[in-house]
């Protein structure tokens, strides 16, 4: 077991140097220059901000001082906020991010799993066509127009109650947190909500529910300790991806509620060229989903005794 | 469920999912969920108290606080390097040069209560006794020397370097050929700053009130150990308002600072820039939701604020968009002909009130905005350039002639590098289908992120490229040397020697009259040769609370400024 | 099992030695009958069919040019009023100038403002009789009556010298009644309290020379001032440029349906190559071929969709699709090949294979008779779940503006310009999100059907 971890973690090692090594020279190889700014400079001064940043020693040396700053846990320093650390920037914006992600995550879990067992006892009933029918909206509308249709929601809902409920954008507290996590968490939970009303019904087809009703259980046991018990795994199972596609996803939520994230912040980098920014960002994600999947892989294994780990 | 017959399966009883479906299964699902709420409200707290911002009202009476969106986190606060409009904005709050503008745009006495010159080549600054830092220590005109040398100092990389290049020496200690030492400005006690210029700079007071010529304190920069204006605590301020907060990507807060030696006239108590975004939705919707107290419209969301019978206000931003055309030698747009075309063809107006559609945006005819100074009135005013109407009949005539000079069979296809900004793209779609309708020109298209557009620029690689040029300061020179054929902002390469010389008579007279005479030449030669096609001056409408008073809108200098504001 | 008599049966044998009463069926035909049992699943074909000939076909019922620009109908609604009366060619106008007048006490409201002419979508002409101590005039213009708050509406101008007493407004106008007020400066640029206002009932016009060029008469000699014509028909509206928003959308589908099918068939295929290459091969190049696609889907796929749409360029002209394309393949392909590779690695060890292979299969005869078909299935499901997300990455890539480069349109930048007058004009937003949406749900219905048919592993419960 010990030794399992040890070995996906040197697996995980190497993987996130392979992100870094593809993002260091896609970077590289992008045309423009991150130094350039509305108003031309002089040679010199240009001279000056290409060695404050490196920029002027070779590839390879650039590569290797890379590797090594970031084997320290260094991301540098950004180009447009040059003041700031990328380690700080990240830190900072991350933060916001991974509570965007998990309040979405478990939104999208909560729902799906209570809607789906809603479903699924009303089977081809009016609760079930019309839930089924916003979960075909929500599987196949993108997400930037729930987004600003959210947001447009809550400007009339505020209007109309004559207060603020939600605010409209911004960040901090815990109105500001409701909406956007809400509209980043509605796809996944509609894709939970399917997968959770047919685990639902396979299960109440399945012999050991046949045998448990035969014994005389009473109903609501049955439903509460083997029904949902055993649909929930599948739903579980499918969360481990969903946390990448929901991190990844905040990008339009983070854009259209003004939320301070990463993924807003990383979008800015990519218009402004700001190479530190872009590949600690990147190889901070990568190594964030790397290890993720390795947590939640030795995690089954410890929990689920059919998964065996070798 | 193994039979394929069953898979969409009708005949399993409705509703039974094999538990049969009762009151108890359902109550069982809503307690579970019930518990499930109760998990999630926990959660909720949790992650906020982990998380920082949240904001109050937009105008906030009791305590004097106006809440605002910014358009994103200031990358800059060090005066020597910043560049940017956010970090000029904010600076533009906390710190004070020798001179500032007032809320008419005149300038005013700032640090400096009085200056006086002596011939054309000497300033004295004498600084008012009660100009103070914010931690108490009084501004002196060592301040200034140090900032002014860090400016200039290669080794300081700032890019607008060249904003102090009327200083004497400058150029020479920022091409590094003369150590920053010899740089002829002296503080001949605290308070008396001695400025000598490399040659008359007509101007030079304008110049003055710009941020790079903020002071810094030497003791204190050099106390932070390289982490000058990385943070709230790492700046020292000696204008109206200090930086109370500052969580970086999301807020920024301000507040009043008693040191300020006009504190008496500052009404605001706090700043609070609690939202980053450049959403433009965002920014209305913050508004409607009485969340900030200013918002900008966009053309879209006009028809919704005069729904809302809100108070809409204009200004000009005072930046001027045209089409440069790179005049290099392998370009077809070096010819004369082919640009005259174009010139003629083009219709501002059109492209104003049809395309663009929001009011404050004027349609464009010279590279000198309609609001620059002249003589005693508006530049354009006293010197009117004639903008003839599109001419179709006459483009296609330049165009035969250009097509016969260049020995092509058909209309050229030329490339038109852009931003990647929205309203970029659709005013290239715009006059791709204009020329192609009335030349036959093809315009392909190439819209370019921020950096790869400029490196583009530089470069040479277009025919023609959509540009702007906000102004610095208040004087037309800030327009008239831009296509000088030393300018390395002249991407096009446009080179006239009559342009030069009219520019160099422009920027070292000392006589109004003979210096507008010569920008007026520059206005002319640019039009005469069709080195560029100005589309519009940029003007916007924007929205504010109606307690809020006394903001300041602005071409040149801080803007939005509300140095001045007051809650009624 | 009705449908059996659509396969074929074996070629009758003297002696009926036994008669298995269930006729052999293909595996193809097999599963064409479990898609044809499903309704959903035949729907969204049909759906899928009629989104491919919209694509393919469309343009040619429906040609009008999808890049034409309608400016005198620019963001009109489906089904809005077409009718323009036929005016003379605009032609600037001089204005009305006066002496200004010296007054005491600030600047009161002009006591008269006037329309000069008829108001036209081409101009409406405004003058008003000077104000003593005025500086300069503020014009607003409002869709609303100022009345009672005095909301003023749009600053349409800022007249800075006091001898100019008018204004033309050209500014978006619309045949609608306009409110035009007209404040007094004072030297300051401070306004006036006061106020008059006047309201311009516009008409939509359109000269002779536009009409013909928009091919709406045949001649301009058949027009005459005072005619009036039927602008252009635009089944759904137009757009933010007077575009066609049906012919864009056609064009627009080109786009969005060709990178949503294109990309996943090319990543499927590279899939399958390098998959089966490693299922194949085994033991170490397995590894260390798995090992690098291991690699790569663990690249961070919208940061490195981002990255490399950047660093493949887009060149000048280029419509931007050709990088998308290339960029989504280059990620995606692992997954495919994972899958691929699973499924080789299982169905070498089935015992038919063994039994086929002791029969005297040969390697050949073993792929193509059992390798293939046994995996199309699981691949075809996947391609068809690919669709979607596709065409969202595409969508997602345009939202945050790094999508193709104009003038293409393709459903995500349409998605992204409707967003931002989705208040005003909502018509622009919901044809392309529309059109994103059925044909998410076409392929994903689609997929769950094949899914069924296919693959009765992989059956989901319904």
């Amino acid at each position: 077991m010990f030794l399992y971890g040890v070995k996906r973690l040197i697996q995980g090692i190497v993987t996130v140097w392979f992100i870094a090594t593809a993002t260091f020279f896609a970077m590289h190889g992008v045309p423009g220059d991150p130094l350039m700014n509305d108003k031309a400079v002089q040679p010199e001064i240009r001279a000056n901000l290409e060695a404050r940043y490196g920029l002027d020693k070779p590839l390879a040396q650039q590569y290797w001082i890379y590797l090594k700053n970031m084997a320290s846990g260094d991301f540098g320093i950004s180009f447009t906020q040059q003041n700031r650390e990328v380690n700080d920037i990240i830190r900072e914006h991350f933060k916001v991010s991974a509570t965007l992600g998990i309040l979405a995550i478990v939104f999208a879990a909560f729902g799906g799993i209570l809607w789906g067992a809603l479903t699924a006892l009303y089977r081809n009933r009016m609760p079930d066509i019309v839930i089924m029918f916003l979960v075909i909206l929500g599987i196949s509308v993108p997400g930037f127009v729930f987004a600003a249709l959210g947001q447009l929601s809550v400007v009339e809902i505020n209007d109309w109650l004559g207060f603020t409920l939600f605010p409209v954008a911004g960040w901090g507290t815990v109105q500001h947190m409701i909406v956007p996590s809400m509209v980043l968490g509605l796809g996944t939970m509609a894709f939970l909500t399917r997968l959770m009303r047919s685990s639902m019904l396979e299960i109440a087809n399945s012999d050991f529910i046949r045998t448990a009703r035969a014994k005389g259980l009473p109903v609501t046991r049955i439903l509460r300790k083997h029904q949902l018990r055993n649909a929930i795994l599948p739903v579980i199972t499918v969360l481990g991806p969903s946390i990448a596609a929901i991190t990844t996803g905040g990008f339009v939520v983070e854009l259209v509620f003004a939320i301070p994230g990463l993924g807003r912040y990383f979008v800015q980098a990519v218009q402004q060229s700001d190479y530190t920014v872009i590949m600690g960002t990147t190889v901070f994600y990568g190594a964030f989903l790397v290890f993720m999947v390795i947590v939640v892989d030795v995690i089954y294994g410890l929990v689920d005794p059919r998964v065996r780990l070798e | 469920m193994s039979d394929i017959a069953e898979a969409p399966s009708p005949n399993v009883p409705e509703g039974a999912a094999g538990t049969g479906l009762d009151i108890r299964s359902l109550g069982q699902i809503l307690y579970l969920g019930g518990i499930g709420v109760a998990a999630l409200g926990a959660l909720l707290w949790l992650l906020a108290q982990w998380n920082e911002g949240g904001a109050g009202e937009a105008v906030d009476a009791s305590t004097g606080t106006i809440t605002l969106s910014l358009g994103g986190e200031p990358p800059q606060l060090d005066s020597t390097r910043g560049t940017d409009a956010v970090s000029f904005n904010i600076l533009g709050h906390t710190m004070e040069g020798l001179l500032r503008y007032d809320p008419d745009n005149r300038l005013e006495a700032g640090v400096a209560e009085r200056w006086e010159k002596t011939g054309d080549t000497m300033v004295t600054f004498h600084l008012r006794p009660n100009a103070r830092w914010s931690n108490g220590e009084p501004v002196t005109a060592h301040d200034f020397v140090f900032s002014w040398r860090k400016v200039l100092d290669p080794a300081n990389a700032s890019e607008y370097a060249f904003i102090l290049y009327g200083l004497k020496n400058a150029e020479a200690i920022n091409n590094g050929t003369m150590p920053v030492e010899s740089l002829e400005v002296h503080a001949l006690d605290d308070r008396t700053l001695e400025v000598h210029l490399e040659r008359p700079v007509p101007y030079f007071d304008k110049l003055v009130a710009f941020a790079t010529y903020n002071p810094i304190s030497e003791a204190f920069y050099e106390s932070r150990e390289g982490r000058y204006a990385a943070d709230a605590e790492d700046l020292l301020y000696n204008g109206p308002f200090t930086i109370s907060s500052w969580v970086h990507g999301a807020s920024i807060r301000l507040e009043k600072n008693p040191h300020y030696w006009d504190a008496d006239n500052i009404r605001l108590n706090a700043i609070d820039y609690a939202y980053f975004t450049t959403d433009p939705n965002a920014t209305i919707n913050l508004f409607k939701d009485n969340k900030t107290a200013l918002a900008g419209l966009v053309a879209e969301n006009l028809d919704d604020a005069l729904q809302r019978r809100w108070k809409i206000k204009r200004f000009s931003d005072g930046a001027v968009f045209f089409m440069e055309f790179n005049h290099r030698e392998d370009r077809l747009t070096r010819n004369y002909h082919l640009r005259k075309a174009i010139q003629a063809v083009n219709d501002s107006p059109e492209l104003v009130y049809r395309i663009i559609k929001l009011p404050g945006n004027l349609p464009g005819a010279s590279l000198f905005p309609v609001w620059l100074k002249g003589v005693d009135g508006y530049f354009r005013q006293e010197y009117p350039l004639t903008d003839p109407l599109p001419d179709d009949e006459l483009g296609r005539r330049h165009l035969a002639t250009a097509m016969a000079e260049l020995a092509l069979s058909e209309p050229p296809t030329l490339v038109m590098l852009i931003g990647d900004s929205p309203t970029a793209k659709k005013q290239a779609e715009y006059y791709q289908n204009l020329y192609k309708q009335k030349l036959g020109i093809d315009i392909r298209i190439d819209a370019q992120i921020f950096k790869q557009r400029l490196a583009k620029m530089t470069a040479g690689d277009f025919d023609i490229v959509m540009a702007g040029w906000g102004p610095d300061y208040d004087d037309p020179m800030t327009f008239a040397d831009l296509f000088a054929s030393w300018n390395e902002n002249n991407r096009g390469r446009f080179n006239n020697p009559e342009l030069d010389e009219a520019v160099n008579v422009a920027r070292s007279s000392s006589d109004p009259e003979t210096r507008m005479d010569a920008m007026a030449r520059v206005q002319q030669i640019l039009f005469d040769e069709a080195a560029i096609v100005v589309n519009y001056e940029r003007g916007s409408v924007y929205v504010s609370h109606p307690r809020l008073k006394g903001i300041v809108r602005r071409a040149v200098g801080t803007d939005p400024d509300y140095t001045r504001a007051w809650i009624e | 099992m009705a449908e059996g008599t659509l396969s074929w049966e074996r070629v009758q044998v003297e002696r009926e030695v036994e008669t298995v009463s269930r006729p052999s069926l293909s595996y193809w035909q097999d599963a064409w009958i479990r898609l044809k049992a499903n309704r959903r699943a035949l729907f969204s074909l049909f759906l899928v069919i009629a989104l491919l000939a919209f694509t393919v076909l469309g343009p040619f019922v429906w040609t009008v040019d999808p890049a034409a620009q309608d400016l005198d109908q620019i963001s009109v609604p489906p089904g809005a009023d077409r009718t323009a009366t036929v005016a003379d060619d605009y032609a600037p106008w001089r204005g009305v100038t006066a002496t200004p007048i010296e007054g005491d006490g600030g600047p009161v409201a002009p006591a008269t403002v006037t329309v000069d002419g008829h108001p036209t979508t081409h101009s409406v002409r405004l003058y008003w009789d000077p104000v003593p101590g005025a500086g300069g005039y503020r014009v607003y213009r409002n869709i609303l009556d100022p009345e009672p708050d005095g909301a003023l509406g749009l600053p349409i101008a800022e007249i800075l010298s006091p001898a100019n007493v008018s204004f033309e407004d050209r500014l978006d106008l619309k045949a609608l009644t306009y409110f035009y007020s007209v404040v007094a400066l004072d030297d300051g640029g401070q306004e006036s309290p006061s106020y008059t206002t006047v309201t311009a009932d516009v008409t939509r016009v359109i000269t002779a020379a536009e009409a013909v060029e928009k091919g709406l008469v045949e001649d301009a000699s058949d027009l005459s001032p005072g005619d009036t014509v039927k602008m252009a028909f635009h089944p759904l509206g137009t757009d933010y440029l007077g575009r066609d928003m049906l012919a864009r959308l056609m064009h627009g589908a080109r786009v969005s349906l060709f990178i949503g099918i294109v990309a996943p068939f090319f990543f499927v295929i590279i899939g399958i190559l390098y998959g089966s290459a490693a299922g194949f091969m085994g033991g170490r190049p397995d590894q260390v071929l798995m090992r690098f696609a291991d690699f790569v889907v663990a690249l961070p796929f919208l940061l490195f969709m981002i990255l490399l749409r950047i660093l493949f360029n887009v060149e000048s002209g280029d419509s931007g699709i050709g990088p998308m394309l290339v960029a989504m393949v280059l990620l995606s392909w692992p997954a495919a090949a994972r899958l691929v590779r699973g499924q080789i690695l299982q169905i070498r060890e089935e015992g038919y294979i063994g039994a086929s292979r002791l029969l005297g299969a040969k390697t050949n005869y073993l792929i193509l008779r059992h390798m293939i078909p046994n995996t199309m299935g699981v691949i075809l499901v996947t391609l068809t779940f690919a669709v979607p997300s596709a065409i969202f990455t595409e969508a997602f890539l345009s939202f945050i503006g790094m999508g193709v480069a104009p003038p293409t349109p393709s459903w995500g930048s349409m998605c992204n310009e409707g967003l931002k007058t989705m208040l005003t004009t909502p018509h622009e937003l919901i044809a392309p999100a529309a059109f994103i949406s059925i044909t998410v749900l076409a392929f994903n219905l689609l997929g769950d059907g094949l899914r069924d048919a296919l693959d009765a592993r992989m059956r989901a419960t319904e």
